[in-house]
């Protein structure tokens, strides 16, 4: 076990500075008002330093130093733009247990995560399209002897990336890999709860990247976020939250008439066969610690398996063993490397957590295990620690169909295949879904009978850049990851060209 | 329920708030104008209503007018929004519109002040769906 000393103190890994502006077109600018906002850690409660409060004015000096970039970047060959990713990303890998610390500091997940998976995937991607854009072809369709049908990609312009707190940096490297990959600039809005990790990244990658490429505009969603969303000068909106801002922000692309993709989170259930008890083997262990993946980043994943589904047969013993995996999550310090489980990522996640604890009881869902915010003592006392929570109820219940965003889940048994699909698929959602089975047959039926975007088989929680993540139903539009990602910032050019010396006969 | 304890009882209503939510009503009216609210679904800053002028988000077909709060001291009656198959799975709940310190909260309008509109449930009862005839 060890404990990365705080950042601030003596002997840490990473220094962030006492304040953060904006980064426009290659440099640090303060906001245009002048004002900025406090930054509390999670983890104890206490702001470390201070971020630029961005408004419209600071929105458009980013627009105008993303588009003033845009033609240069767009020229660059793919080669040259793979090289900057890989640059980046070693550079990233460099530096990954500073970065990794930071990325805990600020959201209040475990260094444990970071280090193992957040910064690491991170590292991953930038290198996956540099690989990706060097290796995307066009196409040529031979329209008849003498016509050809040329098809380039362009890069869209200027994008906006609006970035969630529950990773990051994570989040802002799936976003940013595949539109600079593409030729685009980008103009980057993180979330207000977790504003400054990023700045840590920033800071050690700004010499790579050219003036205007990457833009990054902090500030609060209705000052600067939305402005952002707005503008008409931005060719493509991107946004990750939730479903009343993304439908804002549909309707402000619509004004526009620019294109948008929206992930907006789900409700995933987690599906467990009888046959997964056939055996106490290691895939059983696998199993448990399938049920127990609702606690991964304290439950703030937007594909949190925040539903099980377990088959009656061996509802009670599976449950049972699935509760004692529960209660052994160590929940403590955040940067202590032996810790599972941290703190949510604020004060208003941890009430919002606490008031759906609530009505589920008054619904009648049985309380298994958790339950209540959890006091770690001392200096994290201030911070916001919830116990890994384990609910029984039914599908009609408010925690089976709302997300909780917390370290929750809702179980519930069905009694054979069929049952199973449909209480899956009774949801407003379709993000994420696990199915467990020895049998392969079941596990593929089921897989393709979920409506969901992502369906983990025999697994949960795996995020390899070459897999497509992304929703069906009220969980978004668009896909993230994977090479197909650069679709979603490119235009297509089509020359259509005749090499036929005859006219075509009209006139 | 008689009509004439139908008189003397308070309607039924799906949508109430506290005082500490009234309170930055006013002050949020006194800045923005009429305002309305839409409960959101979904991840991040899902699940908690977002706080807007009137008119800026645009209802349609595919949401249910919840209700109207009544704030003393402001003119407008503050519309309560949620989409329609949200509401298939709320219909039974009462909810209360609540503050607290908090931070961010997608384009809602209270974020910058450092609170967070917050929702609080409880069941209806049976006399109050009959009244609201669910």
């Amino acid at each position: 076990m060890a404990t990365y000393a705080a950042p601030g103190e003596p002997g840490s890994v990473v220094t962030f500075q006492p304040r953060y502006d904006h980064f426009i077109g290659g440099e640090y600018v303060p906001p245009a008002k002048g004002r900025y906002f406090e930054n509390p850690t999670p983890v104890t409660g206490k702001t470390f330093t201070e971020v630029a409060r961005g408004t419209a004015e600071d929105v458009d000096r980013a627009v105008a130093a993303a588009e003033g970039a845009a033609a240069a970047w767009a020229r660059t060959s793919p080669a040259e733009r793979a090289q900057v990713l890989n640059k980046i990303a070693d550079r990233i890998e460099q530096n990954l247990e500073a970065i990794a610390v930071a990325e805990s500091w600020d959201n209040g997940k475990p260094v444990r995560e970071t280090l193992a998976a957040d910064i690491p995937l991170a590292i991953d991607h930038f290198r996956y399209f540099a690989g990706a854009i060097r290796a995307q072809d066009g196409a040529i369709s031979q329209i008849d002897a003498d016509t050809v049908a040329y098809h380039f990609h362009e890069p869209l312009g200027v994008v906006a990336q609006i970035i969630p707190w529950n990773f990051p940096i994570l989040m802002a490297t799936w976003k940013l890999a595949p539109a600079l990959a593409a030729g685009n600039t980008v103009v980057l809005k993180p979330a207000e709860q977790t504003p400054a990790s990023i700045h840590v990244l920033l800071n050690l990658i700004a010499d790579l990247v050219p003036p205007g490429v990457l833009n990054v505009v902090n500030g609060f969603g209705v000052e600067a976020g939305k402005p952002l969303a707005q503008h008409q000068r931005v060719r493509k909106v991107a946004f990750t939250g939730e479903t009343t801002t993304g439908r804002l922000i549909m309707q402000y692309a619509s004004e526009n008439i620019v294109p948008v993709t929206l992930e907006l989170g789900g409700k995933s259930p987690n599906i467990f066969f009888a046959d997964v008890a056939d055996a106490p083997d290691a895939f059983y262990d696998k199993a448990q610690e399938g049920f127990a993946m609702f606690a991964l980043n304290q439950g703030e994943v937007c594909t949190c398996p925040s539903r099980a589904l377990i088959q009656s047969s061996i509802y009670r013993a599976f449950l049972s063993d699935a509760i004692a995996r529960v209660e052994k999550i160590k929940q403590g310090h955040p940067l202590d490397t032996d810790t599972m489980i941290g703190a949510q990522a604020s004060n208003d996640q941890l009430e919002k957590i606490l008031s759906y604890i609530d009505i589920g009881q008054k619904e009648g869902a049985k309380l298994l295990t958790g339950g209540e915010r959890k006091d770690l003592g001392g200096e994290l006392s201030g911070g916001y620690y919830v116990q890994p929570t384990v609910f029984e109820g039914h599908n009609k219940m408010r925690i089976f169909q709302e997300e909780i965003f917390g370290p929750v889940v809702s179980v519930t048994p069905f009694d054979d295949y069929a049952d199973a699909i449909k209480i899956a698929n009774d949801t407003l959602y379709g993000l994420g879904a696990g199915v467990w089975s020895r049998d392969g047959n079941t596990a593929y039926r089921a897989g393709r009978e979920i409506q969901a975007g992502r369906v983990w088989t025999n697994c949960y929680h795996a995020y390899p850049a070459h897999a497509a993540f992304g929703g069906y139903k009220q969980s978004g539009i668009g896909r993230e990851n994977h090479k197909m990602m650069l679709d979603h910032y490119q235009q297509t050019k089509n020359l259509l060209v005749s090499y036929s010396q005859n006219a075509q006969g009209f006139f | 329920m008689s009509i004439q304890e139908r008189r003397i009882r308070p309607a039924a209503k799906r949508v109430d708030l506290s005082d500490a939510a009234a309170d930055l009503l006013r002050r949020l009216t006194g800045q923005y104008g009429p305002l309305m609210f839409h409960q959101s679904g979904g991840c991040c800053d899902g699940s908690a209503p977002m706080c807007y002028q009137a008119g800026e988000f645009r209802t349609g077909n595919a949401d249910v007018h919840l209700g109207d709060l009544t704030v003393d001291g402001v003119g407008e009656q503050i519309p309560v929004w949620m989409s329609s198959s949200q509401f298939e799975y709320w219909k039974h709940t009462h909810i209360t519109i609540d503050v607290v310190p908090g931070r961010g909260s997608g384009f809602s309008l209270e974020a910058p002040e450092g609170v967070r509109f917050l929702i609080r449930s409880r069941l209806l009862t049976d006399d109050e769906l009959s009244e609201l005839d669910v």
